[in-house]
């Protein structure tokens, strides 16, 4: 079956997704992302039932010189189907992957306060409600509790719910629901019902918003069992990653960051979703190892910069599946540098950064020349004031001197 | 009360085939809210009472039930399917005793006995579709709804054979095939799943278009639970999108030790519906055909898209909260009072004294469950414990979600996986 291929300059949201699945991707992109190379690892990882990896190379730009590798659905000589891209905000990546799902699967829906009418409160769902009804795009009360429970219980007989809390700090008042519920009934009733829901939001540190709306759920919600959580950093994984998670069988926590909304970038025309449980290579590096997620992917960007021009060369990890977290990549570049640098938003006391740690040392302990430093927010209610907040969260300065007091 | 609820279709009792009803097209209307008008001097006057409002109506069913004395509500066929299911109820629920007392089951029991006529009551005119959410005191709602005695007797020895693979126990019953959605130990935890339900079935309806999706909910939790968060949030929600739902309250009036007047402000709770824009009722919890007469119109309302409804029934437990509770707080006088309002004797009462049956007849049918129950204990006893390799099947739906191992593979491909012994 053909994907359509429309003109250049159109968006082609073609229907057969599935052989646009790129989960054993490794791939690296600047954030402009004007030259895209993208390389995959052809052998065959696992067993039998290992992770597909397909040759598709469905969202490269061939560096010049090198031909594409086509999707067997392209008509050969249309090489430059991979050229069609098109600038799209954080946000609107968002909304672009919600409203494909929302297109392919009619029981997928969209539930949270101000979702519809409103579009969102950071305008993810703007339009939906317009396009699908007020059903689809259900404007709920203000009940976190109910009706995330409410989207759970859609879920457990036959609907596909994406739950919005409209701030993550708001789903603490879910969080009844999300841990007995959305993580253990699959569990409980002996595998006889499942929950694919996708709880979103934004969470994280902005600018000034006080305490109680710059929380960081990543670190309460790691411990329920069953339950997957992923992290967007980029309009292009929170595409991918929006798409994974609305497809997945599993209760996915997609946390969002709200200083990330209005991130440019230029992302496929065509369809694609990302592994749910895969890390990214940001920037591939020989020292040291430096993992991280959401927004503080940009504050080690920028570190590096700083570290290139020191002459040390950073390997920039966005870990984004904060649960699982992908052992494989993380592995394999601690093996590679011997050295580990954990930058994370989350508090210090239980976050994932303690996590992360407390695996890495598991598994990777003999490979490991220094001890793990773990960069994290101080364990501080969030102050409103400027200055104490930058305070309290992980500024470029204090990632440079890390990797410089760990590669000494 | 003298506004009757429905007053028209209460009268007269609805025919035999409510089962099989006709899909009705129910139209969106363009407004997804509440319909109801702001009436700006409505502070002024003195709260109006629930039968005046417009919207709503209370009232309570023993006076209409009373009026159809002419009729009989059952036939003798019903008759003996109701008696059936609360015989069930009730020696079932004995033998957990016992063989909690034998230490053959552990943890947290809460049993039934008492409140038969509830669960009989509404859960035999459901259909297969129709979900039943409940909370902790779930063995009879499970049964009732279809669930095998073995497979929830099982289910309560923690044996691979039960109901949930012996991964839930005793206050996590769940059925998918006849849509048991649990058995939820926190209070109030299930009736938003409930509410979910309810939606789904909206849901179906107008936007999938699925024909036959006209699947009623019944959402089962207790007196306690009125004064939960969730319980309000979920009635909201419930009336204002209209969602086929109904809020049955088995009001026994105890939650463990705390007595319903001691935590409630205004202890009747069928009164707190009209607030919501929703009918609230009051039965008789231990008349199972008074129950069965209000479940049939709130059911019925349910299904054609009418909206949700809030049945309260005065109901009571014979034993104590749960196994381990010597339930010593509760007035002798109270629990003699109901013992002789027992619902079993008083359904046997009623059929023989309308020579529906005769006394053969229904020791036939104990004799039945007796052998069912012992069946029920036999399998389970019979039945393997959950091997290791169980323990790490059904965490995820999908088993990628335990992520990838540092060699690069899934955990669930793992050998080690299969066998429940990996580390994941």
């Amino acid at each position: 079956m053909a994907a359509t291929i429309q003109g250049i300059g159109a968006t082609a949201y073609s229907v057969n997704s599935d052989r646009f699945q790129l989960p054993s991707l490794r791939s690296f992109s600047e954030s402009k992302g004007r030259f895209f190379a993208l390389r995959s690892e052809g052998k065959v990882i696992g067993g039998s039932r290992g992770r597909n990896v397909s040759p598709l190379v469905t969202n490269a730009v061939a560096a010049k010189g090198e031909s594409a590798t086509a999707s067997t659905s392209a008509k050969p000589g249309f090489n430059v189907l991979f050229l069609l891209r098109h600038e799209v905000l954080l946000f609107e990546a968002l909304r672009e992957g919600l409203d494909e799902e929302m297109m392919r699967d009619p029981s997928v829906c969209v539930m949270g306060e101000d979702v519809g009418h409103y579009g969102g409160s950071y305008k993810v769902t703007k339009g939906l409600a317009e396009k699908y009804g007020d059903l689809r795009v259900l404007d709920t009360p203000i009940a976190e509790n109910s009706f995330t429970g409410m989207g759970i219980g859609a879920a457990m007989t036959g609907l596909r719910p994406v739950i919005e809390g409209m701030n993550m700090g708001f789903l603490l008042l879910a969080f009844n629901q999300i841990s007995n519920n959305c993580g253990m009934l699959h569990y409980t009733s002996g595998g006889q019902f499942k929950i694919p829901v996708v709880i979103r939001g934004p969470g994280g540190v902005g600018r000034q918003l006080g305490a109680e709306h710059s929380q960081r759920l990543e670190s309460y919600f790691q411990s329920i069992p069953g339950i997957q959580m992923v992290a967007c950093s980029t309009p292009y994984n929170a595409k991918g990653l929006m798409k994974a998670a609305i497809r997945c069988e599993n209760p996915v926590i997609l946390f969002e960051h709200v200083l990330l909304y209005n991130l440019k970038e230029r992302i496929p025309d065509e369809e694609y979703v990302l592994s749910l449980e895969e890390a990214e290579m940001v920037r591939p590096g020989e020292h040291v190892t430096i993992l991280t997620y959401s927004r503080m992917r940009y504050h080690v960007m920028q570190a590096a910069k700083t570290l290139v021009n020191k002459g040390y060369d950073p390997e920039v990890i966005d870990i984004r599946s904060l649960k699982p977290f992908d052992l494989y990549t993380i592995g394999n570049s601690v093996k590679k540098t011997h050295r580990v640098l954990i930058v994370e938003e989350c508090m210090r006391t239980g976050g994932i950064g303690a996590s992360l740690t407390a695996a890495i040392t598991e598994n990777f302990h003999d490979y490991l020349d220094a001890p793990i430093v773990c960069l994290s927010s101080q364990d501080v209610p969030t102050p409103y004031a400027g200055t104490l907040e930058e305070w309290t969260v992980v500024q470029p300065a204090q990632i440079v001197t890390a990797v410089e007091q760990l590669c000494k | 009360m003298s506004c009757a609820f429905s007053a028209v279709t209460m009268a007269q009792p609805n025919p035999l085939t409510t089962n099989r009803l006709s899909t009705y097209a129910i139209k969106l209307p363009p407004f997804l809210g509440s319909t109801r008008k702001l009436r700006p001097h409505s502070l002024s006057k003195s709260l109006p009472s629930p039968s005046k409002s417009l919207r709503s109506s209370t009232s309570s069913v023993s006076d209409v039930v009373k009026e159809l004395k002419s009729n009989l509500l059952i036939t003798k066929e019903e008759g003996l399917e109701l008696y059936e299911d609360m015989i069930l109820g009730r020696a079932f629920e004995d033998m957990c005793a016992q063989m909690y007392y034998r230490g053959k089951m552990f943890g947290f029991v809460h049993l039934y006995n008492g409140q038969e006529a509830v669960s009989t009551g509404f859960i035999k005119l459901l259909k297969k579709d129709d979900c039943v959410v409940s909370t902790y005191r779930d063995h009879v709602h499970a049964l009732s709804k279809g669930v095998t005695a073995r497979a929830v007797m099982s289910e309560l020895f923690g044996k691979t054979t039960g109901c949930c693979r012996g991964q839930g126990g005793s206050m996590h019953m769940f059925d998918k095939e006849h849509n048991v959605l649990g058995g939820f130990a926190f209070i109030g935890e299930g009736i938003p799943v409930a509410t979910g339900a309810a939606f789904t079935s909206l849901y179906k309806r107008n936007v999938l278009k699925e024909a036959g999706g006209n699947t009623v909910t019944l959402a089962f939790f207790g007196d306690g639970t009125c004064n939960n968060g969730q319980f309000y949030e979920c009635l909201n929600m419930a009336a204002l999108w209209k969602l086929p739902i109904v809020f049955v309250v088995e009001n026994n009036l105890w939650a463990i030790g705390m007595s319903h007047l001691r935590a409630t402000s205004d202890p009747e709770i069928w009164k707190k519906a009209p607030a919501f824009g929703m009918p609230g009722v009051h039965v008789d919890g231990m008349d199972v055909l008074k129950v069965r007469e209000v479940a049939k119109e709130s059911i019925l309302r349910a299904r054609r898209g009418e909206g949700p409804t809030l049945v309260e029934c005065e109901t009571y437990r014979f034993r104590g909260h749960s196994l381990a509770d010597p339930d010593e707080l509760r007035d002798p006088a109270e629990k003699a009072h109901y013992a002789k309002r027992d619902p079993i004797a008083a359904m046997k009462k009623y059929m023989i004294e309308n020579k529906l049956v005769n006394e053969s007849e229904l020791k036939a049918i104990e004799k039945k469950i007796d052998e069912v129950v012992e069946d029920a204990v036999e399998f389970a006893d019979e039945s393997p414990l959950p091997p290791r390799s169980q323990l790490l099947g059904n965490v995820f739906a999908d088993p990628k979600g335990f992520g990838i191992a540092p060699d690069g593979t899934y955990r669930c491909e793992d050998p080690k996986f299969t066998q429940g012994t990996a580390h994941v």
